[in-house]
């Protein structure tokens, strides 16, 4: 899928980007045929999908696993309410309280991103998902333990309300999810640059083998912090929006059982795929929800002592079925149909340059230099 | 290098395309504001409620919203209230605030509930106050003694239904000192407004230096060992509980494999006799419950005309499951309720339905007067003090009211059973 070969650089970041307004502009209107409920989900999908999305390339590019990103989902939360709230205090309008909160939410999880990428790009494989699984345990009795941070009831963030010109158009749900929307593509955007660009190439290099890359130039240490500090930020993100979405942020949200579903997101949509994330992410917000929908018309003794737990055996039940049946998870079962539809969406398009190869729709073999 | 045109153009287009749906699509929204009363029409009333089916508070609360059901089955067998039955929704949110704010939307958005009734719990109701108050959604008779309920100007729509916790607090403290004068007295709270409001409480009876050690756990953490050891290593006598029930057993047990056995005052949210009988285990639980002191403000005595009422009802509309405390704190918040839906007039909106708890004509069935009013959104602020003896827990006759800064001693006014427990209009 990499199109460094057959074009030039700018070209490219201009494909995705004009690719990512397409979808977000659909994403906008979307919202539209959906009533307040779903659009409240779909804003934690969105959000959620922000942190997945930085999983996917860091698991499946550089090949390091974290375990606690939502203790970065987390990091940006804080650092959004420690900002937005103050900033409403003092009589700020919303728009200009939403846009520091999101500065505040970026330098947190920039600055606890950065300084676990310093001290993951030093362990390997389980030491540094050993790394990552203390810190979200530790996460409660951080809220608890720092003054300000709210203990357990969390920080209340300030409420965001629908601006005046659209107010008669929509709900407050719906503009929350516009909001979730718009930061997801900021957050994820730059993600998909990097993933197909010189960046991912380096990742891929380092994640081969350390040694060889080394030799090639590249230093691993300087990508892998890298991978980590763009993850990062982009999971702050999504924990803004979540702070927004939900007026709050508190430990609750961000367990080890939230922490661990985001690896299965990633590893369910296919790891390193964007795309992937975005299933992965659907599914971890609203698999829990259906169960609990379904489960609603067991009788109620039943019912009572399955709810919370026929979600987790669900997860754990679809995690393996997924593994065994496509090992590159949702992504790679579904390439060949999408391969398939973009080359019949394509042939008939009498606009296409005549140059362009029929191979494109297809998997080309990659340069020896992209391993 | 070859040309990139096309595809910048085809992704102009498709915006465009897009753009273009976005503005059609705004014409027919689905999401935009509405009006009408939800949930409520000739036949039902549709009410909500978050409760924790699951996670560390569901072994000591989860029976209550099956309770608050029973009851409602009892009212609507009777032909319910104007002629309406009451349906009532519980979703669980597993203690954890996360939840909460998804549950609660999903009842005020997919199932459109008339009100929130009896949400549980001072972390997990906080989260979504402002929610429900921006949504104007009644959100009546909160399960939770923290004070955040009553502050009418900011939360117009929400009640408390608790004796908030400095009453709970001030009335067990100032017991203590009537009891033992000169005890070393400690707190154990938990790590929120529960535990700190509380304190309040214990400090307005017995001064701001009254309280040897003040010691906090969090929910999210299953342990209170260090808390425990640090109360016995002070020298505590009279140990006051703001915990809830779970913790409240796993204090006791704590200090019981210690070896230490000082005198435990519980907070009504965490000191009902046989769940923590539940927690402890029917062979030591009795034991170390002995002389186990507690507050509360509901018809909780046995033998009562509302605690026979209320078996009778779990008998039949509850399949007997278990009766305890918690069983008649959730049928008394169900009868509140009916009684506030009675108060509300023949075709209740959500404003009448608040204006009729605002009224101060609601009764309600506890040992004291309810207190709501047009400035006072608290249900109580008086509670009466029960000890566990030879196995049964019932109240010893001390009541006490907290009036401003100041606790005192009154006599208790029970509110008698009319009716057989159906509000009339």
């Amino acid at each position: 899928m990499n199109r460094l070969t057959t074009g030039t650089r700018a070209g490219h970041v201009r494909a995705v980007v004009l690719r990512a307004v397409l979808l977000t502009a659909l994403a906008l209107a979307a919202t539209f045929a959906l009533d307040p409920f779903r659009n409240y989900q779909l804003a934690v999908i969105a959000a959620t999908f922000c942190a997945t999305a930085g999983l996917t390339l860091l698991v499946g590019l550089t090949g390091q696993l974290s375990l606690g990103h939502a203790v970065l989902m987390a990091a940006g939360g804080y650092g959004y309410a420690l900002v937005a709230a103050p900033a409403a205090d003092a009589g700020l309008p919303p728009a200009a309280g939403l846009a520091l909160g999101v500065v505040g939410a970026l330098v947190a999880s920039g600055a606890v991103g950065g300084l676990l990428g310093l001290a993951g790009a030093r362990l390997r494989g389980p030491y540094l998902a050993g790394l990552t699984l203390a810190l979200v345990i530790a996460l409660p009795a951080v809220a608890t333990q720092v003054p300000g941070l709210g203990k357990d009831q969390g920080l209340a963030v300030p409420f965001v309300p629908v601006p005046g010109p659209l107010a008669g158009v929509m709900v407050v749900e719906q503009w929350h999810a516009w909001v979730a929307i718009v930061v997801t593509a900021v957050a994820v955007t730059p993600l998909v640059v990097l993933r197909s660009g010189r960046a991912g190439l380096r990742m891929r290099a380092v994640h081969g083998d350390e040694v060889a890359a080394r030799l090639a130039g590249v230093s691993p240490a300087r990508v892998k912090v890298g991978a980590f500090v763009a993850g990062s930020l982009s999971a702050g993100l999504g924990g803004a929006v979540l702070a927004v979405v939900t007026q709050n942020v508190g430990p609750g949200r961000y367990s080890l059982a939230f922490s661990l579903l985001l690896v299965v997101a990633v590893v369910v949509g296919g790891l390193g795929s964007v795309g992937g994330a975005a299933a992965g992410a659907a599914l971890v917000v609203l698999l829990p929800w259906l169960v609990d929908t379904v489960a609603s018309g067991l009788p109620a003794d039943l019912e009572q002592r399955l709810s919370g737990n026929l979600a987790v055996a669900v997860f754990g039940a679809l995690l393996i079925a997924v593994t065994v049946a496509w090992p590159g998870g949702l992504a790679a079962a579904t390439s060949g149909p999408r391969a398939r539809l973009a080359g019949r969406l394509r042939r008939p398009r009498p606009a296409d340059p005549p140059s362009d190869p029929p191979s494109d729709s297809r998997p080309e073999p990659r340069p020896i230099t992209e391993r | 290098m070859r040309n990139h045109t096309p595809v910048p153009t085809r992704a102009v287009q498709a915006t465009a395309a897009a753009s273009a749906v976005v503005v059609a699509l705004t014409l027919t929204a689905c999401s935009s504001p509405a009006a009408a009363t939800p949930g409520i029409d000739d036949e039902t009333v549709k009410v909500g409620t978050h409760q924790p089916l699951t996670g560390p508070a569901a072994a000591g609360f989860s029976s209550i919203s099956a309770a608050t059901s029973a009851y409602f089955e009892y009212v609507n067998a009777q032909g319910g209230i104007h002629g309406r039955t009451i349906e009532y929704v519980v979703k669980d949110d597993g203690y954890n605030p996360a939840n909460t704010q998804s549950v609660v939307r999903e009842l005020v958005q997919e199932d459109e509930v008339f009100a929130i009734l009896n949400g549980l719990g001072t972390p997990t109701h906080s989260s979504v106050l402002d929610y429900l108050g921006q949504n104007g959604v009644p959100d009546l008779f909160v399960a939770s003694g923290s004070t955040t309920w009553n502050q009418p100007e900011e939360y117009p729509s929400t009640f408390g239904f608790n004796a908030d916790y400095v009453v709970e607090g001030a009335a067990l403290a100032q017991y203590a000192a009537d009891q033992k004068p000169g005890a070393v007295v400690c707190v154990l709270g938990q790590d929120d407004d529960f535990g700190e409001t509380f304190l309040q409480g214990v400090e307005l009876a017995l001064g701001s230096d009254g309280v040897a050690t003040y010691q906090t756990y969090s929910t999210s953490n299953e342990d209170v060992t260090a808390q425990i050891g640090a109360m016995k290593e002070a020298g505590c006598e009279i140990n006051l509980l703001a915990t809830i029930n779970g913790f409240t057993a796993m204090a006791l047990g704590t200090a019981a494999q210690m070896g230490w056995f000082p005198q435990w005052y519980a907070s009504s949210s965490g000191g009902d006799y046989p769940t923590l009988v539940g927690f402890l285990g029917e062979d030591v639980g009795p034991k170390l419950l002995e002389g186990f002191v507690s507050a509360n403000y509901l018809p909780n005595s046995p033998g009562g005309d509302w605690y026979e009422l209320f078996q009778r009802i779990n008998d039949e509309y509850n399949d007997g499951a278990p009766f305890d405390g918690n069983t008649v704190y959730g049928m008394s918040v169900g009868y509140l309720f009916a009684e506030a839906l009675a108060k509300a007039g023949e075709d209740p909106t959500r404003e009448t339905l608040v204006e009729a708890v605002e009224s101060g004509e609601l009764v309600g069935n506890g040992i004291l007067p309810l207190t709501f009013g047009a400035d006072d959104h608290a249900a109580y602020d008086g509670v009466g003090i029960a000890v566990v003896s030879g196995g049964v827990q019932d109240f010893v006759g001390a009541t006490y009211r907290v009036d401003g800064e100041s606790v005192s001693a009154v006599e208790a006014e029970p509110v008698p059973l009319e009716n057989d427990g159906i509000p009339a209009p």
